[in-house]
């Protein structure tokens, strides 16, 4: 009995010993530390973003006053308001023609950048990055004045050659057109540096291949460029969709949804509806429209990863 | 030259201590014997008028023993409807915080009633008017204290050259200083041809149609001066009437001569266009005046803030009161209804108006006379018709008098513009109206 003891006693503390050594190997384990050093980030983020979003979907499904609940109601009430799908239309419009010419002027500029002297390089993207290093909320303000119904710097400019005044903000068209014109600006040096970063790593070799087999500069782009950058062109999509989508500051400060709605987007929407009308539960069912949109663009976008990486 | 190396561990203590000190907000500390008070007050645009509320509460808390402490919060990009609703949602913040205009109804049921603050105020000073006890007051309970302080009216202000030169109309001797209006002729017909004169001599009146409130509340107090309601006092719809169509009509001949981007105009707009001196005419309160006065004094010698032209229904002019709410979460309502009472004396009022330069407005009948107004200039006697001495026009808000938790949206959502431009460029009447019907009966959503 007593051998069998010692025996056990033994046992256990050999299977101590083993559990305090995987312990001490998980630890010492590159991932397991950096797990532990993120920790606290997590645990941020789950405060800060996962809190908040769960509590607005909460809100979302409360009544005006916050005191009974009414599942979807406020989702099937804003299906029937006009305004609402007028913000459904403008936001889609606003989010794919920004992208689109972001991605477009990104993808032009990288190019330029890339085929400048490695020596005067970086002052150039320095340069371009400025737009969007300045928080936006200032250089919107800048821009505001530069729109200034009495003092438009543009008006002013444009009169030399009898042209104008144009009113930048109070015609439908142009206030669409402006609020876009300042995302793209705003947005195309992040576009930019992607894109300059996924050029630099396309070998050189495959753009000798494609000169041999007498490709011309279209050929180039087409064949070699391209198809080494689907995967960062489709990401920067996608986020910078994201953010465009839930794009807040610029048409706050430049029209503040006007004229007659027709520059509202979702957040600025919400906004007006949440805070300034005091109907917290319908803003929030405002902007949690969002997401099933930008999941539905997430998979789509994601899933031609998913696939090129199956192929590879 | 000798240079003193900073090290980072002076940096980071020097850059702490200057952060601190800017946030800092006034804080009175005294006995403490009554407890602790902390409010959030208006941050006026006015440079030192902050400095009185300060020194109002000082005296207050010295005499009280309490211990106060104020923050100045700026209505600027709405950073005070922000804060009532987080505080309202967190049941937690400021004893005390300044609400304007809808914000009292909307959070009413987290409001402490102040009928003792109030009523002792109204036997001091006289009754206040019919948009102060509409916002103010639910079921016969005050939700809050009218505040002198931010309280306004956005009546026109004039170019009296630019007026007598090309509309032939003389604001001064309509509005004469120190004596009750001569002005009968001063109707929506009237405003129209001079409105209509002054675009043809190439100073149009500068009047908003964005979204924010200066375009709102002219708006307003058009559709008022006709009887034109969207929803009426009892919550019924009332779009499709006659009242309202004549103030379309009416809005859409003034549409024609106002500048081609008022559409896009923000609160400021109107202020720019009578300081830059491209206007004959802006609905504002004294504020475009106080800094025509400092950035072009050419401007502001020739301003008059003048009362409201009169329509079919009567003279309504444009008028946002502020308010100071109590929470009910406060854990010192006492020492706060001392404080209110203390704010909303004859003398403290008194005291509010001078600092502001007569920009703010008391709410309380017997307070519109004080002197600050008629010493006001250039030129002099410019405010002494703002505070609306003789009451000979009708302070409103727009959408009044539907409910107000209605009332709010239309105001918020800025229908009444909306309707009155859809109108202007080219929309149907049938189908503006339709439209407006839709939206009002969204907003009626419980």
């Amino acid at each position: 009995m007593a051998d069998v003891v010692v025996e056990q006693g033994r046992l256990a503390r050999s299977a101590g010993t083993r559990k305090r050594a995987s312990l001490h190997h998980a630890l010492k384990r590159k991932s397991t530390v950096a797990f532990l050093m993120t920790l606290p980030l997590i645990l941020l983020i789950a405060l800060l973003v996962l809190y908040p979003a769960f509590y607005s979907v909460h809100l979302a499904t409360l009544n005006k006053s916050m005191q009974k609940f009414v599942g979807f109601g406020n989702f099937t009430f804003l299906f029937k308001r006009e305004t609402f799908w007028m913000v459904v239309r403008q936001s889609c419009l606003f989010a794919i023609t920004a992208v689109v010419f972001k991605a477009l002027i990104g993808f032009i500029v990288a190019h330029f950048v890339h085929n400048i002297p490695a020596k005067g390089q970086r002052k150039w993207r320095g340069m371009l990055l400025v737009p969007w290093v300045i928080p936006p909320a200032m250089s919107t303000l800048a821009w505001l004045w530069l729109f200034d119904p009495s003092y438009s710097a543009f008006n002013y400019t444009l009169s030399y050659f009898g042209i104008g005044p144009i009113p930048w903000l109070g015609e439908a068209g142009w206030a669409r057109f402006s609020v876009i014109l300042v995302n793209v600006w705003y947005g195309a040096p992040f576009f930019m540096i992607m894109y300059l970063a996924a050029l630099k790593s396309v070998p050189e070799q495959l753009y000798e291949a494609a000169a041999i087999d007498g490709a011309n500069w279209f050929q180039r782009i087409w064949y070699v460029t391209l198809p080494m950058m689907r995967n960062i062109i489709a990401i920067t999509t996608l986020f910078s969709l994201i953010v465009t989508f839930a794009n807040f500051d610029i048409v706050r400060i430049l029209t503040s949804g006007g004229p007659l709605d027709q520059t509202h987007i979702f957040a600025t929407w919400a906004f007006r509806v949440g805070i300034e009308s005091s109907d917290i539960p319908l803003g929030a069912s405002v902007s949690l429209f969002m997401v099933p949109i930008l999941a539905i663009a997430a998979i789509f976008i994601l899933r031609d990863i998913n696939k090129r990486g199956n192929e590879a | 030259m000798i240079r003193r190396k900073l090290s980072r561990r002076q940096f980071v203590a020097a850059t702490a201590m200057s952060s601190a000190a800017l946030v800092a907000a006034p804080y009175i500390r005294t006995a403490n014997a009554a407890g602790k008070l902390s409010i959030g007050f208006w941050d006026h645009w006015v440079p030192d008028a902050n400095k009185t509320s300060e020194a109002l509460v000082k005296e207050w808390a010295e005499k009280e023993k309490v211990e106060v402490a104020i923050d100045y919060i700026t209505s600027q990009n709405k950073k005070i409807e922000l804060t009532v609703a987080a505080e309202a949602q967190a049941q937690s913040g400021h004893d005390i915080l300044a609400m304007y205009t809808w914000w009292p109804h909307a959070y009413a049921e987290h409001l402490e009633p102040v009928n003792d603050v109030v009523e002792a105020a109204i036997k001091q000073n006289g009754d206040v008017n019919g948009t102060v006890k509409y916002l103010g007051q639910a079921d016969g309970n005050w939700l809050a204290v009218p505040s002198t302080i931010g309280s306004q009216i956005k009546g026109p202000c004039s170019r009296i050259d630019l007026m007598k030169k090309l509309a032939n109309i003389d604001v001064q001797e309509m509005y004469p200083a120190g004596a009750p209006p001569k002005a009968d002729n001063w109707t929506m017909d009237t405003f129209l041809k001079a409105a209509e004169a002054c675009q043809k001599g190439g100073f149009p009146f500068g009047i908003g149609l964005g979204e924010t409130t200066d375009s709102v509340d002219t708006a307003g107090a058009i559709f008022q001066s006709f009887g034109a309601e969207l929803i009426n006092a009892k919550g019924d719809l009332t779009v499709k009437t006659d009242a309202v169509r004549q103030a379309l009509e009416f809005y859409k001949k003034l549409i024609a001569v106002l500048p081609p981007d008022a559409p896009s105009w923000d609160d400021a707009s109107n202020n720019k266009w009578l300081i830059s001196g491209r206007g004959a005419l802006i609905m504002n309160p004294p504020s475009a005046w106080a800094v025509a006065k400092r950035d072009a004094p050419q401007v502001a010698e020739q301003c008059w803030t003048h009362g409201f032209p009169s329509g079919p229904k009567g003279r309504f002019a444009p008028y946002l009161p502020y308010f100071w709410g109590l929470w009910k979460f406060s854990k010192n309502k006492e020492a706060a209804r001392s404080l209110l009472t203390h704010l909303s004396q004859a003398s403290s009022i008194e005291k509010f108006v001078s600092a502001s330069g007569g920009y703010d407005l008391p709410a309380y009948e017997k307070m519109t006379t004080l002197k600050t107004w008629a010493e006001q200039g250039p030129p002099k006697g410019t405010l002494y018709h703002y505070p609306n001495p003789f009451n000979h026009q009708t302070l409103s808000i727009a959408a009044w008098p539907a409910p107000p938790k209605i009332a709010q949206q239309i105001y918020a959502q800025a229908t009444l513009t909306k309707i009155a431009l859809r109108y202007a460029q080219g929309e149907k009447m049938e189908a503006t109206l339709a439209w407006a019907e839709g939206e009002c009966e969204g907003f009626m959503r419980s």
